[in-house]
């Protein structure tokens, strides 16, 4: 198999659709090309279709007719996930109960029919690599929720797969290790340089794991750009919505100037007649009433430590976010300006 | 715990140990007692082995509980996978219906194998016609096995059935990633989760199987298994100390399995009876 030889293997996803057969509509037809080596991360609420599309790439779904699912030039539509040469973790770890630590770990080499000795090399090697060869004899029952996850990862990739997918392998550690996994897994599919596919709800570990993210709803492809491309420039209101906090005003376009309720800002890209913003809560600052051109009052104030959130009302429709590092006592009830950065407000497509 | 609950809870435990002593441990002693009441004393444990009747019942009456353990187990497991796995109109019915011989007593299970496999049996019926010959073995091993699988089966698919339940899906999706074909799937990844509902389940129809009386005492008519020989040495020929030995025999060996399958299936049998 020369293909396993390859350092990275590019994904291309063309028209893939999945109804399920109750006719229920999992995923719209999506095309997406995952470059060789790259980590792309498929981010949504539960029911966005997020998993559907990763087992159609596992190849443990069909596409609907008219899908394709290609590996490099090598189209792999038709052949299921055991002639598809994936690695795959989940989120549940599912170990091999009945094996140890070795056992699983050797377990796809085994069924491969690698020699004996050549196995026992690459599971220590994997071993190593996950910093698991203490419990290499161990049975999965007295391991850890973090240490299985690195066994279910050595296991995958043990294989030496030609792409490796991901299906929310964090979601059931406790906050601290998922931190903690989370770099090493990033530091894992860089060194591997191995294509990979993450699936994740937590918009937190897609930005600090994902080259490029997919936000999907309902079945269908919100947004696909960069972390940054997706915090700073959301295509419509639910990807600004559902990556971090952001505040959004809807008001009138007249004489180059945005109005709402509490003030105006000056807004020249747009030609509609109405239309919506948003900014980031650490992109505005609150200052006295007479030096900005938006007025509010502070309805409450959340003390983080690091920062300081305070929560405006009696501007555009809602309540408005703000975060600031600034040390000075807010006082709830009080008239305050607000001063947004004008390079980091953006427009958006209103509709959720 | 602080010892002026002890008189309390003494207090609490009388009631079942008088109701296991009254009806377990005294019938038992007695029992061992009348085993070896015979003239021969306790000797008449061993004259069972001794005796060829005797050790032929014994024989054939383990060999033919194992044959409808395995047999059992095997169909069950298959079966009971399945109907978990699948979703198909009239599911429920079916389930029901395999598990509808729990409710029949041995002798009409019997009734049933002489229906179908009697001398104006169905099996027979359509042997004639189809080649022109007899087919009849309601009253030998095979019809006994016949009907002892019957009532075996709904014991051991109900208990593999909640089994394949619990079974986690992305532990054969993890298998099949690795390249693990179909075969190896259920080599390595079914079978091993069930291995406990299965020895439990086994030794249960097992135990059954040993015991049953009414359908070997309606089939039986040239053949011998051990609750028969009892039931022969006991109201034919008033014989109470071989009786009591070889029921005493019989529940040993019994027991035996049941003990040995908990030790490997964990506590799962008692919870499964």
């Amino acid at each position: 198999m020369t293909s396993d030889q390859e350092v990275s293997t590019s994904i291309r996803l063309e028209a893939c659709a999945k109804t399920f057969d109750d006719g229920t509509r999992a995923l719209e037809p999506i095309d997406l090309e995952i470059a060789g080596g790259e980590t792309v991360v498929l981010l949504g609420p539960s029911g966005c279709g997020k998993t559907t599309t990763l087992r159609i790439i596992a190849g443990l779904e069909a596409p609907d007719p008219g899908g394709r699912v290609l590996f490099g030039s090598d189209d792999v539509t038709p052949l299921p996930i055991e002639s598809r040469n994936v690695g795959m973790v989940f989120q549940s770890y599912a170990l091999f109960p009945n094996m140890t630590v070795r056992e699983n770990v050797a377990y796809g080499l085994m069924v491969r029919n690698v020699p004996k000795p050549e196995r026992a090399v690459r599971v220590g090697e994997m071993l190593a690599m996950m910093h698991i060869e203490e419990l290499a004899d161990r049975r999965i029952d007295q391991l850890s929720g973090g240490q299985r996850q690195r066994v279910a990862l050595a296991r995958a990739i043990a294989v030496r797969p030609r792409v490796l997918l991901l299906d929310e392998p964090l979601t059931a550690l406790d906050a601290s290790l998922r931190e903690r996994l989370r770099i090493e897994i990033n530091d894992l599919l860089r060194s591997l340089g191995i294509t990979a596919v993450y699936v994740t709800h937590d918009q937190g570990e897609a930005m600090a794991i994902g080259d490029r993210i997919v936000v999907m709803r309902k079945g269908v492809v919100a947004q696909i750009g960069s972390p940054k491309d997706i915090y700073y420039r959301p295509a419509n209101a639910f990807v600004a919505d559902f990556i971090g906090t952001s505040n959004r005003l809807t008001g009138h376009l007249s004489n180059g100037a945005l109005s709402f309720q509490g003030g105006s800002i000056p807004w020249q890209r747009s030609e509609a007649a109405e239309l919506t913003v948003m900014f980031r809560p650490q992109d505005a600052e609150i200052v006295a009433p007479t030096e900005a051109q938006i007025a509010g009052r502070i309805a409450n104030v959340y003390f983080l430590g690091d920062r300081t959130k305070i929560i405006l009302e009696a501007i555009g429709q809602g309540p408005i976010v703000v975060e600031t590092t600034a040390q000075a006592d807010f006082v709830i009830g009080s008239n305050v300006g607000l001063k947004i950065n004008p390079d980091r407000i953006f427009e958006i497509d209103g509709e959720t | 715990m602080k010892h002026s609950e002890y008189p309390r809870l003494i207090l609490l435990m009388l009631p079942v140990a008088i109701v296991f002593l009254a009806f377990f441990l005294l019938p038992m002693a007695r029992l061992i007692l009348i085993g070896g009441s015979g003239e021969n004393g306790f000797s008449e444990y061993l004259s069972i082995f001794h005796t060829p009747r005797h050790f032929e019942s014994l024989v054939s009456t383990v060999l033919l509980s194992a044959a409808v353990t395995i047999a059992a187990v095997i169909i069950s497991a298959v079966t009971g996978v399945f109907l978990e796995r699948n979703r198909f109109p009239g599911r429920e019915v079916l389930i029901s219906m395999l598990t509808f011989p729990l409710a029949f007593p041995g002798v009409v299970i019997g009734f049933l194998v002489i229906m179908l496999a009697g001398r104006q049996g169905l099996a027979n019926e359509i042997s004639q016609a189809l080649t022109g010959s007899r087919l009849v073995f309601a009253y030998s091993m095979a019809g006994l096995f016949t009907g002892y699988l019957y009532f075996s089966i709904p014991r051991v698919i109900l208990t593999i059935m909640a089994a394949a339940e619990k079974l986690d899906p992305a532990l054969e999706e993890a298998a099949r990633s690795l390249g693990a074909s179909r075969w190896q799937v259920i080599r390595d990844v079914i079978l091993p989760a069930l291995k406990p509902a299965l020895i439990a389940s086994g030794a249960i129809a097992f135990a059954t199987a040993m015991g049953a009386f009414g359908t070997a005492f309606t089939l039986a008519t040239n053949i011998d298994v051990l609750p028969m020989t009892i039931y022969t040495e006991f109201t034919l020929n008033a014989n109470f100390a071989t009786a009591a030995a070889l029921s005493i025999v019989l529940g040993t060996i019994t027991w035996l399995a049941l003990y040995i399958s908990r030790s490997i299936a964990g506590s799962t049998v008692a919870a499964a009876a």
